[in-house]
């Protein structure tokens, strides 16, 4: 089995969606984490605050700077993940085609280089 | 053993295997580059016993257990290898590699799969397969697409690389994911087709496309796409005998003895033909396999329906516009509509299809036809400088000789 990280690609300029569309998405994501969960490929997912909230520690010499806000603007970011288990390329596809179904947002699949 | 073959038919042994090998030696070490490396090793190996020592009986064979060897060998050496190691010894036969069958003749079609995978861009797709089925080198793909040898070099790395890290998986996919899987591979194994036809050397790919074809209809009956793919490429290959002259220069279509063509696949593509026609759903291939069916049915140039094969182009470029389907009905309406009506279309796709030599060959023709001799010339040689295939090359030279002693 290989570790894929699901990232829900978020447009910066997006309107976000009212509560009851948030209910909805929050319901799908639930129903899919337990899906997830039952074919054994869940190992993490989390929703992310906006950028904008972001802290960038960086080494400068022998000093760390502190920067607020996002290491830089992008015209999409990171809004939420799923990290999961599968088999192969095909399982995690079938996982994301589930998860952009599920938040209605593009899902970048991608995998992981080492993993404990 | 067969004694003492010559060099070049070493070379075209090597050929024809490249592709079953790395596709044998792929599913025994679960790594592509290993395969190619091992194969490689084998070759090696090959091109230094065989002119000596003769072919063995069974090329492939010997090329899949020599690599595999070579390939544990190698692995030994390399800690990394483990468990790679471990599984192509597993593996390992107790005699050469059968000809076909079984698993390994799934090899092929689990690697087009691998190739033609949708995680890749639709160039890495052509160019992994031309590489690994077909086994042309790099340069080869590079010139067949018009861009430069390190930019296919790179392409070709990277697609190999996600293939590994991305872990796209070895296999042919399930029923239900064929629909999905099928036009990518219908896409690439027409381009190999086309290759093998354009370049007098790669006939064997012609043929392998063929047999790749061969191998969807066999898998996916029901698919009309795939029945259509092949019916256009068997009646395609049915030409072959009729496109080179004696002294081996190209005969177009309209200058061949019809005589000579495969009359077993003229019959067998055109029956494909008409299981499509009775499916009524059609597709891009099927159109294209109709058009060529119109071409196979006339005994003639001049007695061709071709008010048929542009109501065709009409429907394929409904389905599926491109310019150089444009320009190919182009050279359909000139012999309905005359050549003044067919060269307005064909300035107006001037622009965009500027870099393909073949625009220039038909603008030259209709000028021609239409008494404009001069700029027919100017437009010869602006064909001539867009094509560097000896083919194409002889017969834009030997137009040009002819128009200058007309004019």
């Amino acid at each position: 089995m290989a570790h894929y990280l699901l990232s829900v690609v978020t447009p910066a300029d997006g309107e976000m969606p009212s509560d009851e569309e948030m209910q909805t998405i929050m319901g799908n994501v639930a129903e899919l984490q337990a899906d997830m969960q039952e074919a054994g490929v869940w190992v993490f997912s989390g929703g992310l605050e906006a950028p904008d909230t972001a802290t960038v520690l960086r080494r400068s010499g022998d000093d760390v700077l502190v920067t607020d806000g996002p290491f830089v603007e992008l015209k999409e970011y990171v809004g939420g993940l799923t990290i999961i288990d599968a088999p192969d390329l095909d399982a995690a596809l079938h996982w994301g085609r589930r998860s952009t179904e599920a938040v209605g947002l593009p899902i970048e699949v991608r995998p992981f280089h080492w993993a404990p | 053993m067969t004694p003492a073959p010559s060099s070049a038919a070493i070379t075209r042994i090597v050929t024809e295997e490249y592709g079953r090998c790395v596709a044998t030696l792929t599913r025994v070490l679960g790594d592509i580059d290993l395969a190619e490396d091992a194969v490689q090793d084998a070759l090696t190996v090959a091109l230094t016993r065989w002119p000596d020592e003769g072919v063995p009986p069974n090329p492939g064979g010997w090329i899949v257990t020599t690599a595999r060897r070579r390939a544990i060998d190698r692995l030994r050496r390399d800690a990394v290898g483990r468990d790679k190691e471990a599984r192509a010894a597993r593996e390992e036969p107790e005699q050469d590699e059968p000809e076909e069958g079984g698993p390994v003749h799934d090899d092929r079609l689990r690697m087009i799969f691998t190739c033609c995978h949708p995680a890749l861009a639709l160039p890495a797709r052509v160019a992994l397969t031309l590489r690994l089925l077909g086994g042309l080198e790099t340069p080869e793909i590079a010139r067949a697409f018009l861009v430069p040898e390190a930019t296919m070099a790179q392409r070709i790395v990277r697609a190999k690389n996600k293939i590994r890290a991305a872990r796209i998986p070895y296999r042919v996919p399930h029923d239900a994911d064929l629909p999905d899987r099928v036009p990518g591979v219908l896409a690439v194994v027409y381009l190999v087709f086309t290759e093998g036809h354009a370049t007098a050397t790669r006939d064997d790919l012609a043929a392998e496309a063929i047999r790749l074809g061969r191998l969807l209809a066999e898998l996916m009956p029901d698919e009309p796409e795939v029945l259509g793919l092949l019916a256009l490429m068997l009646l395609t290959e049915a030409r072959r005998p009729a496109r080179r002259a004696a002294d081996g220069s190209r005969v177009l279509l309209a200058d061949q003895d019809r005589a000579r063509w495969d009359a077993g696949l003229v019959a067998e593509g055109l029956d494909l033909v008409r299981r499509c026609l009775r499916r009524d759903a059609p597709g891009p291939y099927q159109l294209q396999a109709a058009i060529n069916a119109v071409h196979a049915s006339a005994p003639d140039t001049a007695s061709t329906d071709w008010a048929q094969i542009v109501a065709l182009h009409d429907q394929l470029l409904a389905l599926a516009p491109s310019p150089t389907v444009a320009l190919n009905r182009a050279v359909a309406l000139a012999e309905t509509a005359g050549p003044a009506a067919a060269l307005t279309i064909v300035e107006q796709l001037a622009e965009r299809l500027d870099r393909y030599h073949l625009l220039h060959a038909v603008r030259a023709d209709l000028l021609a036809r239409l008494g404009r001799g001069e700029e027919a010339r100017d437009a010869l040689d602006a064909a001539l400088a867009r094509t560097e295939d000896p083919d194409d090359r002889a017969l834009l030279t030997a137009r040009r000789d002819a128009s200058g002693r007309a004019g």
